[in-house]
This record gives structure tokens, C-alpha cells and sequence, in this order.
């Protein structure tokens, strides 16, 4: 290993944690990433591996299934039971994982294009059968890994390279598209939200049934440098000017605005239970 | 009133872990996450250069590290985490 360890051994030769906490459940072997620096990403991977070792989740009961996108190459590094798809198709591919596997704990990490564009029609109909499946949604605005083109979370009046005079298309408002499709727990929070979201993927991972988490991240090479919003952390501060927590809040008052002083609604929306959709398959065929 | 001197009290008032830092170098990208958000100001950018060329943080007091773990959930590189050293009375 070359680990270039600053402390270690020499000075705390009783001290052990030679591992950041996340490689437990990575494939060490694939790291340093390819995200760039700033990029909110590696963040949320940590949330999510610190949800699973919180929540005790034995490694062998975990699927991660991802897209395509930067967001999409998550999967890759999990070393977990783990899935790279193909565009927009993580869904189909986690329902059939839960279909075979129903004791799985069955995790889709993938970006706002991946799953709101190409694969908006698949996410909508897993949230209406409410499969038991959580869905984390790393929101940049933008396509970040193929060059910073618009797409459907692009904030009115934002620049991408397909949007060179501003995007004049209304965007997605994530957690009320998922609250309207029947997700049965839904979270919106921003990536200077670490611990607000490793709580929330805690309470998604735990829920029965289909559950959303919304991360507005940081995407410096794309969305952020064409917005004048400067580097990764200038996008944290700003995050945490704008972000107001309204918990059990309406989410279709949870627009984005790309203005950047505006406020933005984050918090845990809904938090409600209905059958899945296993459970009603199993009640239907009993009573036949 | 300065937060200086409210998070003095915060850690006097009740008994906090000492928090003991590790870097890996070579995975930092000098985002900077770390060194902003720390709620104890423990860390500072250093002089010198990883192998990518960026300037990786450095723990220049380490003695008022808490062992939150903020540093480690933040750090999109898996970079910086911490771990228990004892506890401040
Ligand atoms: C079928 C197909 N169409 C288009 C592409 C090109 N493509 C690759 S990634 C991507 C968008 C990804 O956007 P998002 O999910 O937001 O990921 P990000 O890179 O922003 O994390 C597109 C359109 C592809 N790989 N496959
Ligand atoms: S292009 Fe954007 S989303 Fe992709 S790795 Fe870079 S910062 Fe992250
Ligand atoms: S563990 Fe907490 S107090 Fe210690 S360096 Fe990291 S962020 Fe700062
Ligand atoms: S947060 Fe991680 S990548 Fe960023 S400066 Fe700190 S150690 Fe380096
Ligand atoms: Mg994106």
C-alpha cells in the first residue's frame, strides 16, 4: 500500500485506524477516484457506507446499482454486491435484484440525469408499485461527466453548454416528483449536510418501501464554473446561506431558483407507510 | 460575542473525546473541506505538495481535535479521518 500516512506508527504507534471508515466497503484497489476535486460525490459515498455500518448491514446483504454518469461510476467503487447499468436503466436493474433476492438491502446511487431524464419513466413507476428499494439522487444540475449539458433539475436561467443564453425549460422539482409517485419517504439536503444526510439515508435504508434522498451537490467542473459559483466550497457556503429546513414541509414549495441568494427548502418531507410492492404481489396470489 | 470563545465553553462545559487526525496524502485533492469545516479550526493547508500538486491539510492543533468525524464524512476524497484518543475532563 502507498500510503503516504502523515502520523502513523512513528508518533501513536497504539492507535489503529489505519482506514478511512468508507474503504471498508470499497474497492481500495480502484481509488483515488476519478471525481474531481470538490466534487460533492466521494461525500455522499461516506454518508451512505457510514449508514450501512451504523445500521449494522452485514456486506454480503448489500446491492449497489448506479447508471451512468459520474454519479453512475459510484457502483464501481462499492465493494459490495455492486451493478454499473447502462443509461437511465439502474432501476429496472435494482427491481429485478429485490424481485430475486427480496432479502437484499437493495441501494440505487445515481445522478439527476440518469434518473430524471433517460430514466425518469423507470422511477416513477418504482415509486407508484412502491418497491422496497432506496433511491439517493446526487442532484449537479447538470450532465456533468459528459461536458455540462442541461437537463431536467437545470434551474431556469442557468447556464450549460447546451443553454448557452440560459436554460428556459422548467426543471423537476425531485422530492415532489417523488412525493406525487407515491415514494413513501423522501429528503432533500445539500452536500455540507453530511451528517443530515447519513441520517437520512439511516431512515431510508430502514424504511419498507420505496425511498428517496435528494443530495444538491457540488459539480465545480460543470455546472459550477459556466454559473460563476467558483470552486467546490464556495458552492458548500453558499448551501449554507440559502439552505432553510422545513421538515414535514409541502415539497412543491420546494422549488430551486438559480439565483444565488435564494432560499432552498431541504428537510425530511415525507415519512409515511403503505404495503410494498412484494407484499401486495404475496397477499394477491394467496387470496387466488 | 466570538465563537472563539463560545467553542471553548462548548468543550469545557462537557467532556469531549480527543480526537487523534490521519491524512492520506496522496488521495487529497486540496478541496479544502476539511480544513473550512472543522468546527474546532484544528486543521491548516500545508506548504508542501502531494504527487496531483495540491497542498494537503495539516493538523495544527491537534489538541482541540473533539474526534467529531466531520472531517472524515465531508472529505469527498477519503482522504482525513479520525480516531479516539482519549477523553478532555
Ligand atoms: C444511451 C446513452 N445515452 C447517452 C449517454 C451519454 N451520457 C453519459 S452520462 C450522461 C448524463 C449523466 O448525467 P447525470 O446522471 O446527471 O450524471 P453526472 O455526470 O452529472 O453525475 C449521458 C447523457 C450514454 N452513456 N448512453
Ligand atoms: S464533472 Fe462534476 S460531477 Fe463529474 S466528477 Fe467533476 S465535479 Fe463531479
Ligand atoms: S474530527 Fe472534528 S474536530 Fe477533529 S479535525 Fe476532524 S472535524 Fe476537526
Ligand atoms: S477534505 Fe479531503 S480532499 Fe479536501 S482538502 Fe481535506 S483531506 Fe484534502
Ligand atoms: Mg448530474
Amino acid at each position: 500500500m502507498t500510503t503516504e500516512l502523515k502520523q502513523k506508527e512513528e508518533v501513536k504507534p497504539e492507535l489503529t485506524s489505519a482506514e478511512h471508515p468508507a474503504t471498508k466497503y470499497l474497492r481500495e484497489e480502484r481509488l483515488p477516484h476519478i471525481w474531481c476535486s470538490g466534487c460533492g460525490l466521494g461525500s455522499a459515498v461516506t454518508s451512505l457506507t457510514n449508514a450501512y455500518e451504523k445500521l449494522e448491514i452485514p456486506i454480503d446483504d448489500i446491492g449497489v446499482v448506479s447508471g451512468i454518469g459520474c454519479s453512475g461510476r459510484a457502483a464501481g467503487y462499492f465493494e459490495t454486491d455492486s451493478y454499473h447499468t447502462t443509461h437511465g436503466r439502474a432501476i429496472p436493474f435494482a427491481t429485478g435484484l429485490k424481485l430475486s433476492n427480496p432479502e437484499m438491502n437493495v441501494t440505487v446511487f445515481s445522478g439527476d440525469g440518469d434518473l430524471f431524464a433517460i430514466g425518469g419513466n423507470h422511477f416513477i413507476h418504482a415509486a407508484r408499485r412502491n418497491l422496497d428499494m432506496t433511491v439517493i439522487c446526487v442532484n449537479n444540475y447538470n450532465f456533468g461527466m459528459t461536458g455540462g449539458q442541461f437537463g431536467p433539475t437545470t434551474p431556469r436561467g442557468a447556464t450549460a453548454t447546451t443553454s448557452p443564453y440560459g436554460n428556459y425549460e422548467n426543471p423537476f422539482n425531485l422530492p415532489d416528483l417523488a412525493a406525487s409517485a407515491g415514494a413513501v419517504y423522501v429528503a432533500r439536503w445539500t452536500s455540507v449536510h453530511a451528517r443530515r444526510i447519513q441520517q437520512a439515508m439511516e431512515d431510508a435504508l430502514s424504511k419498507k418501501g420505496f425511498s428517496f434522498v435528494e443530495i444538491l451537490s457540488p459539480c465545480p467542473t460543470g455546472y459550477g464554473r459556466k454559473n460563476d459559483l467558483g470552486e467546490g466550497i464556495d458552492e458548500l457556503k453558499s448551501y449554507q446561506n440559502r439552505a432553510v429546513i422545513k421538515h414535514e414541509s409541502d415539497p412543491s414549495e420546494a422549488e430551486i431558483e438559480r439565483d444565488p441568494e435564494a432560499e432552498i427548502v431541504v428537510g425530511n418531507f415525507v415519512d409515511i407507510d403503505r404495503p410494498t410492492y412484494c407484499e401486495v404481489a404475496d397477499d394477491y396470489l394467496q387470496s387466488q | 460575542m466570538s465563537t472563539e470563545i463560545e467553542k471553548e465553553k462548548a468543550t469545557e462545559k462537557w467532556p469531549t473525546d480527543k480526537g487523534y487526525i490521519y491524512i492520506r496524502e496522496d488521495y487529497c485533492k486540496g478541496c479544502g473541506y476539511c480544513i473550512e469545516f472543522c468546527p474546532q479550526e484544528v486543521l491548516e493547508e500545508s506548504a508542501g505538495f502531494n504527487e496531483k500538486g495540491y497542498h494537503p491539510p495539516e493538523p495544527t492543533a491537534i489538541d482541540k481535535c473533539v474526534n467529531c468525524g466531520f472531517c472524515s464524512i465531508i472529505c469527498p476524497d477519503f482522504a482525513i479521518w479520525d480516531e479516539k484518543e482519549g477523553t478532555n475532563e
